[in-house]
């Protein structure tokens, strides 16, 4: 009897494990398949961000010989800064142009003309002459940006000169752009505009470093208020703070405080910093404050957690060889937490560097040319910058806003990577 | 029957808890029996009662350390050792639901008087844990932390000293003299646990509590421990809380046996062992539950 009982389990189990591994099996799909969904939306998303972008980091320049002419210039004392500021230099670049195209004739064809070069060409030579005085009066060539819309035809056109998208251009100015194309003085070169200059209304001549640096700015208000005060919250409620409706009441409100909309937060700040301790809109110290708000309860709920998965036995031993809490804390518990903490800290940071609507309502959406040098420069961040290009209808707006995703998406990279490699770095055992 | 009492028995040192079967016609008494008290006192334990929330883990418990005596504490898990010993350097002001009264004695000095600060108690009353638990820092610095946070040295070379004589007193200079620093938790369990012992006897405390200090280690390691205590009782007084009889039968001076929050007897080890005066202790050595 108990052989036969023996068989007959030995059945059953045989027969309930092709049916676990079964289970098994699909259990397993459903997690490759979420993996796999997850990498499909990402390829999907970067593949489309790079194909539009990536186009963005070169620019279309052509070499124009230009002559200083003093007299084109109106400059009769060269030593004068004033005059050097003053002078007419876009003179100079129409004459070169007329120069090339000498059959051009009539206002509207001459002004067509001259609308193939960024106008953003006379402060190109200005900079120069204010460099090296000693070039007025001479001829040199220059790489000059040309006009965003003939940046879009020369990109978009393939090599045998077909297919280009003509767009705002004429036909006569496609012609032109042509010869000078056929000529070999046109070529596409890094944009390096796009990385040191601010916004403008010319695509060819907006760059991202205003708002890089508005980022940066708003980010250093961030990190040196929510850090301090978060990692001081969490170390005062964790660590000394009595366990009562009170305390209970206030972590309650931290945890639905993480969940607030940040637009609310921009609300806050709207009203609180601009409206009540009359500050300047559009400046990153207001931005700072309104996402050190938004990131604190992120921050103190991290740094809790890294805090209380500090091993007791550790609080014991330093304890039980006389140590104050202060001591036991500021020697033992927060070293043991910062790289929880740092974590935590950086990944709200993260989150901060991506957010948008807060700053809408403080006003760092406005339209800033200068590069902010400080904290209460008028200035836009990143993903605002992204949001008011993506708004303009030219061809070259479109492609700098994927740009523009693609420069903050390596800040949010870098960032996170920074935060893993702090944990592994700073991580110990016990 | 009888032998799977005997198996039993055998098993005491490892640390597992059992459901206690205790024997009915025992009457466990309101007074210890034996010596609980001692001439000369380093520390004076009266009327002890501990409440953690509405639950009591210590009753009534009176006790007396001798000087430079080990003492040990034995009894079925649960029973309150830990809490008792816990509260000689009130570590248990830690925890928050538990309330101690009664009174302590160290010196002619209360130690739960509201003016006692805890720091310089903890300084006179070392505590060893039952899981070592160094810092992880270097072994100079394991060391090194307790003078320092106290001021005993105002040198280097004096806290140099401080750490090598440590470290010699707890016999494991020999073995991490060429490694002063490196990561104290990258020693052995038992170096470890001597680490700890060394960092307890950096500061000088009278008096050093143990608790299970040897329930992690190995047989070697645990004879290593046990041989220290020995060496320690010249200079320290011990109080140890473990869970093999054999260790403390081979350590200690007094052994004091506790049952459900109570003090039941407290007898020179020898007689407790061989001739114990209760019967709940003798059910307990004898291993008929624990
Ligand atoms: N922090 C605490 N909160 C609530 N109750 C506790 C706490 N610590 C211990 N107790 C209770 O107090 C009683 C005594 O516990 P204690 O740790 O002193 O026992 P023990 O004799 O050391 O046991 P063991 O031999 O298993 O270590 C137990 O019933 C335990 O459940
Ligand atoms: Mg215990």
């Amino acid at each position: 009897m108990n052989k036969s009982s023996q068989n007959v389990t030995l059945e059953k189990v045989n027969q309930s494990l092709a049916r676990r591994y079964r289970a098994e099996k699909r259990f397993r799909a459903y997690g490759i398949g979420a993996i796999l969904f997850g990498i499909t939306c990402l390829v999907v998303l970067f593949t489309d961000i790079i194909g539009k972008g990536h186009s963005a980091f070169f620019q279309t320049h052509v070499y124009l010989e230009v002559t200083m002419d003093s007299d084109t210039l109106y400059i009769d004392d060269p030593t004068d800064p004033q005059q050097i500021a003053g002078a007419d230099y876009l003179a100079v670049v129409r004459a070169s142009l007329s120069e090339r195209f000498p059959d051009v004739s009539g206002r509207r064809d001459k002004r067509a003309l001259y609308a193939l070069i960024s106008n953003g060409a006379d402060f190109e030579l200005r900079k120069k002459l204010e460099a090296d005085p000693q070039l007025l009066g001479k001829t040199f060539g220059v790489w000059f940006l040309v006009d965003d819309d003939v940046d879009t035809y020369f990109k978009s056109r393939s090599d045998d000169g077909e297919g280009g998208f003509d767009g705002r251009l004429n036909e006569k100015q496609i012609t032109w752009v042509e010869s000078l194309i056929n000529e070999g003085v046109m070529e596409s070169r890094f944009n390096t505009t796009f990385f040191t200059s601010g916004d403008s209304r010319e695509p060819e001549q907006a760059g991202i470093k205003g708002a890089i640096m508005g980022s940066l700015f708003t980010l250093l208000v961030t990190i040196a208020l929510s850090f301090p005060i978060g990692v001081a919250a969490a170390v005062y409620l964790e660590e000394y703070a009595p366990r009562n409706r009170f305390t209970e009441f206030i972590e309650i409100n931290i945890n639905n405080l993480a969940a607030v909309p940040s637009i609310i937060f921009g609300l806050l700040g709207l009203s609180i910093f601009i409206g009540f301790f009359e500050m300047h809109r559009s400046i990153p110290l207001v931005g700072g404050l309104v996402l050190t708000l938004m990131t604190l309860p992120t921050i103190i709920i991290s740094s809790r957690a890294a805090l209380k998965a500090v091993p007791p036995s550790i609080r014991d031993a330093a304890y039980g060889l006389g140590a104050s809490k202060m001591q036991v804390v500021v020697h033992h518990v927060i070293p043991l937490a910062m790289p929880g903490m740092l974590t935590g800290a950086i990944i709200g940071l993260a989150q901060a560097l991506g957010e948008t609507a807060p700053l809408l309502m403080i006003g760092m959406v406005a339209f800033v040319v200068d590069i902010p040098g400080g904290i209460t420069d008028p200035a836009t961040a990143l993903p605002v910058q992204i949001f008011l290009w993506s708004d303009s209808p030219e061809r070259a707006f479109v492609e700098r806003t994927s740009a523009a995703i693609m420069v903050l998406l390596v800040f949010l990279i870098s960032m996170n990577t920074l935060a893993i490699w702090l944990r592994k770095r700073l991580e110990r055992r016990w | 029957m009888e032998a799977v009492i005997q198996k039993k028995s055998e098993k005491q040192g490892i640390d597992e808890v059992m459901p206690s079967n205790e024997p009915q016609d025992i009457q466990v008494g309101d007074k210890t029996v034996g010596k609980p008290f001692a001439d000369n006192p380093k520390m004076a334990m009266r009327n002890v009662n501990v409440h953690y929330g509405d639950k009591q883990a210590i009753f009534d418990v009176n006790l007396d350390i001798a000087k430079n005596e080990v003492i040990a504490m034995i009894g079925p898990s649960g029973c309150g050792k830990s809490t008792f010993l816990r509260c000689l350097n009130r570590m248990n002001d830690t925890i928050e639901s538990c309330r101690v009264t009664g009174q302590f004695i160290l010196d002619d000095q209360d130690i739960y008087h509201p003016k006692q600060d805890i720091v310089p108690l903890r300084a006179r009353v070392g505590m060893v844990f039952q899981k070592p638990n160094p810092f992880p820092k270097s072994i100079y610095e394991n060391v090194a932390y307790g003078p320092k946070i106290h001021g005993l040295a105002s040198r280097r070379v004096e806290l140099d000293e401080i750490v090598e004589v440590s470290l010699r007193k707890a016999g494991l200079w020999e073995e991490v003299k060429d490694r002063l620093h490196s990561a104290g938790t990258g020693l052995s369990g038992g170096q470890q646990q001597r680490l700890c012992i060394a960092r307890s006897i950096a500061v000088s405390p009278e008096v050093i509590l143990m608790d299970e200090p040897c329930s992690a280690l190995d047989p070697i390691a645990t004879a290593k421990i046990e041989e220290l205590i020995a060496e320690l009782k010249q200079n320290f007084t011990i109080a140890i809380v473990t869970h093999s009889m054999q260790q403390a039968a081979r350590v200690s001076d007094r052994t004091a046996y506790f049952h459900l929050g109570k003090l039941i007897e407290v007898n020179d080890t020898k007689r407790v062992f061989t001739n114990p005066e209760h019967d709940l202790t003798e059910a307990y050595i004898t291993g008929r539950f624990g």
